[in-house]
């Protein structure tokens, strides 16, 4: 019996994404087409792009349909970077949460090398939030920031950012605001209206889409430049023939996240108390990450650092078990890297080297859980035997 | 049994992890990750620590339908091998990584912590046999002696021996190991070998040195004191070495010099003529034992039937072994023959027919 317990990294498609993919792959058309088959498609694409806008209370011209998350992350970057700049050259700062991504430190930090971009990290407390007073201080050069981003929810710790703040700081200063929502979205509410964000970003394997789909929210009056050409499609911002049986399935999965996200949240959080309060008891020395339950953290998942064991020993053991987990980090080559979440939220490299991420998602049971939680002490003293051995 | 397969990427290691499932253990491979910057190591295909290596492992893992990790043991590879490297070269010795490697890396961290995770032994590609005797395991030679790697494997206990496979052991030839690849349809049956040392991916050992030890300027000396060339470090000369002396004068009798030996007190690399390197002594220390108890404390005296050798594929010498200095020194004196150019820092595996005995560090190489 297998138990996933990795929904953050991935989660299966929904049976009516799966199906309403299905059926669209069968079809012949390109949306940009005149003919009959043509318009069908673009019919499909731009009804899809309502219910999308309809259900993150955006306009469907706000709606840019990329290929992921990490994509619509580079767009947002690079995108308004670009587009900013060419309106004044001295906006050349990037305001980025030390807590982000990879994908989207990563094209930061490339703007940085190849574009003349200058990155400032702002700092996260030890629940790996963001320090508002420091914030506020990376305001003084608000004249030559193209652009500020921090993500609505920590995919690692599960951490919820300051919204409202963030956003009032940035409409004060006139900054534009960009926030990834991957982990976000069919946990939480997500109003693009209301957030006071000029771009958003969303992934569709997060919450039940197909892999190979996502979204780039913008606002109309947002500068902002295509990262392709070859095309008018999206606005023009997003050269190439569009995915549309994917958009389909995304639009689909997305309704029913968004419709039934209250039932989920709270199905959610009880596995996720059931976990956390198991974890403890199994691993008394187990340490969670980021905030307490009930206090500003995303309903499906929670991340411990188990001291003494290092993440592949405990990842292996649980595999083994039937229980799949993720360390929770960026991987160079399958090697689990110290998570940057966690050094900025000041834990130290060696525990940082023990930390296991375990998430839910819609279809996770109690009996999930469970099976993690019977596996978890042999797991755990186990793998504190071979980090002994291999500290020797 | 529970086996961890330990898979570089390479054919060697992929055939073992195959014939380890077919002999029906349940096997898990590991790719040892031995740097957290995989880029820092070479980016071809023929070493043991890129990018390449892994994914090429990774489909192995696939295809024999075992399931697959990364391991990252860059901290011990680094603390155990480079330094090691460093500081050997640095004392004027010539060290051999893959030897320490197989000390720290396979055979003493990989293997405890396979074991304190439920594994009963691990599988790794190298040509030698552990063979069952009447005291416990031994290790032997494999028939393929081209490739036979028993010499790069002395320097593991007798514990670690009693739990690793060596299923490519009684293999002949490495045709054999890639037909049986191909056989299997692994796609990495026509890879190329790996021979350079694989944290110098240029193969530019000189420059790997001089990058971190720093240009140490000092006299290369004739054996009567006279100085007939500079260097820019002695630490990066080699016994026995002949190239890359950068002589400008030939010498008075017209016949290429030698590196005879390196001394790192006054920095000067002393130069000669071929036959001044021949040894028939050598002096071994810190020496390590596969039998039980070690065979010369054995009330009938020193083994018989002794042979030894100095490098990863050079000849077996017949000799006799003395110890001295309360055991702490094993001395052999070849019985019949001489060896040339022996630099201190490499090992001296001691044989019996085809069992390997023990090992020890060269410490110093004469003739009497
Ligand atoms: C917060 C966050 N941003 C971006 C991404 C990347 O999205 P995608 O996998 O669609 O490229 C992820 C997930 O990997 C994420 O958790």
């Amino acid at each position: 019996m297998s138990h996933y317990l990795d929904h953050a990294a991935s989660t299966a498609p929904t049976p009516a994404a799966l199906a309403a993919y299905v059926e669209e792959a069968g079809h012949a058309g390109n949306a940009s087409s005149l003919h009959a088959a043509g318009r069908r498609a673009r019919r499909v694409l731009e009804e899809s792009r309502e219910t999308v806008a309809a259900c993150l209370d955006a306009r469907p011209s706000e709606v840019i349909f990329t290929s992921s998350g990490t994509e619509a992350n580079n767009l947002a970057l690079k995108g308004i970077f670009w587009g900013r700049r060419s309106q004044d050259a001295a906006r050349r700062r990037l305001l980025v949460s030390a807590v982000e991504h990879h994908s989207l430190l990563d094209p930061a930090f490339w703007l940085a090398g190849h574009a003349g971009a200058e990155v400032a990290l702002a700092e996260v407390d030890q629940n790996g939030r963001l320090e508002l007073a420091a914030l506020a201080a990376e305001f003084g050069e608000a004249s030559s920031t193209a652009l500020a981003s921090v993500m609505w929810a920590n995919n690692e710790v599960g951490t919820l950012q300051p919204i409202a703040e963030v956003a009032r700081l940035c409409q004060r200063f006139g900054v534009p605001l960009h926030r990834a929502a991957a982990s976000a979205v069919g946990q939480l509410p997500v109003s693009f209206a209301a957030s006071g964000a000029d771009a958003l970003t969303v992934s569709g394997h997060k919450f039940g889409a197909p892999l190979g789909v996502g979204a780039l929210l913008t606002r109309r009056d947002l500068p902002i430049e295509s990262l392709t050409q070859g095309g008018s499609q999206e606005r023009g911002l997003r050269a190439g023939t569009v995915n549309v049986p994917a958009i389909r399935a995304f639009a689909v999965a997305l309704a029913e996240a968004t419709s039934t996200q209250a039932e989920r949240a709270a199905h959610l959080t009880s596995l996720r108390d059931r976990l956390i309060a198991g974890v403890r008891r199994a691993v008394p020395d187990a340490v969670l990450r980021g905030p307490e339950p009930a206090t500003g953290r995303l309903p499906g998942s929670a991340l411990f650092t188990f001291p003494g064991c290092e993440g592949d020993s405990l990842l292996y053991l649980l595999d083994s078990a039937g229980v799949q987990a993720s360390t929770g980090s960026a991987c160079q080559a399958g090697i689990p890297q110290p998570s940057h979440v966690l050094l900025a939220m000041g834990v130290d490299e060696e525990s940082a080297r023990g930390a296991l991420r375990f998430s839910l998602g819609s279809t996770s049971t109690e009996a999930d859980v469970d099976a993690l939680l019977a596996a978890l002490p042999s797991v755990a003293e186990r793998a504190r035997n071979a980090g002994l051995t291999s500290a020797r | 049994m529970r086996v961890l397969a330990a898979m570089s990427g390479g054919v060697d290691s992929a055939v073992a992890a195959a014939l380890a499932v077919e002999a029906g253990h349940e096997v898990v491979g590991v790719h040892m990750a031995l740097t957290r910057n995989p880029q820092l190591f070479r980016a071809g295909s023929r070493g043991c620590c890129s990018l390449e290596d892994a994914s090429d492992a990774r489909r192995v893992a696939d295809r024999l339908g075992i399931p697959f990790y990364v391991w990252d043991l860059s901290e011990t590879f680094q603390d155990t091998v480079v330094e090691d490297f460093l500081a050997e070269y640095a004392a004027g010795r010539t060290p051999n990584p893959c030897l320490r490697c197989n000390e720290h890396v396979k055979f003493r961290t990989l293997l405890d912590k396979a074991q304190a995770l439920g594994f009963d032994a691990i599988a790794t590609g190298h040509y030698a046999q552990a063979l069952p005797g009447p005291d416990g395991p031994e290790l032997h030679r494999s028939p393929n002696h081209a490739k036979d790697q028993s010499y790069v494997l002395a320097v593991m206990g007798r514990d670690e021996l009693s739990r690793v496979l060596f299923p490519l052991g009684g293999f002949a030839s490495k045709d054999e190991v890639r037909a049986a690849a191909a056989q299997r349809d692994l796609a990495v049956s026509a890879k190329p070998d790996s021979y350079d040392i694989c944290f110098i991916p240029d193969g530019d050992t000189r420059g790997f040195l001089r990058d971190r030890l720093g240009a140490r300027p000092g006299p290369i000396l004739d054996p009567e004191g006279r100085q007939v060339g500079e260097h820019e470090g002695a630490y990066a000369y080699t016994v026995g070495q002949r190239k890359g002396l950068a002589l400008g004068r030939p010498a008075v009798d017209g016949r290429p010099r030698y590196v005879l030996s390196t001394n790192m007190r006054d920095n000067s690399v002393v130069v000669g003529a071929e036959e001044l390197l021949t040894v028939n002594h050598l002096q071994g220390r810190r020496a390590s034992w596969l039998t039980d108890p070690a065979p010369i404390f054995g009330a009938d005296g020193p083994p018989s039937g002794i042979a030894v050798q100095v490098r990863a594929h050079g000849r077996e010498m017949s000799a006799e072994l003395t110890l001295e200095d309360q055991g702490e020194t094993l001395v052999s004196r070849l019985t019949s023959g001489t060896l040339r150019g022996v630099a201190a820092g490499q090992s001296m595996v001691i044989y019996q027919g085809t069992r390997v005995l023990g090992q020890a560090t060269i410490a110093r190489a004469w003739r009497q």
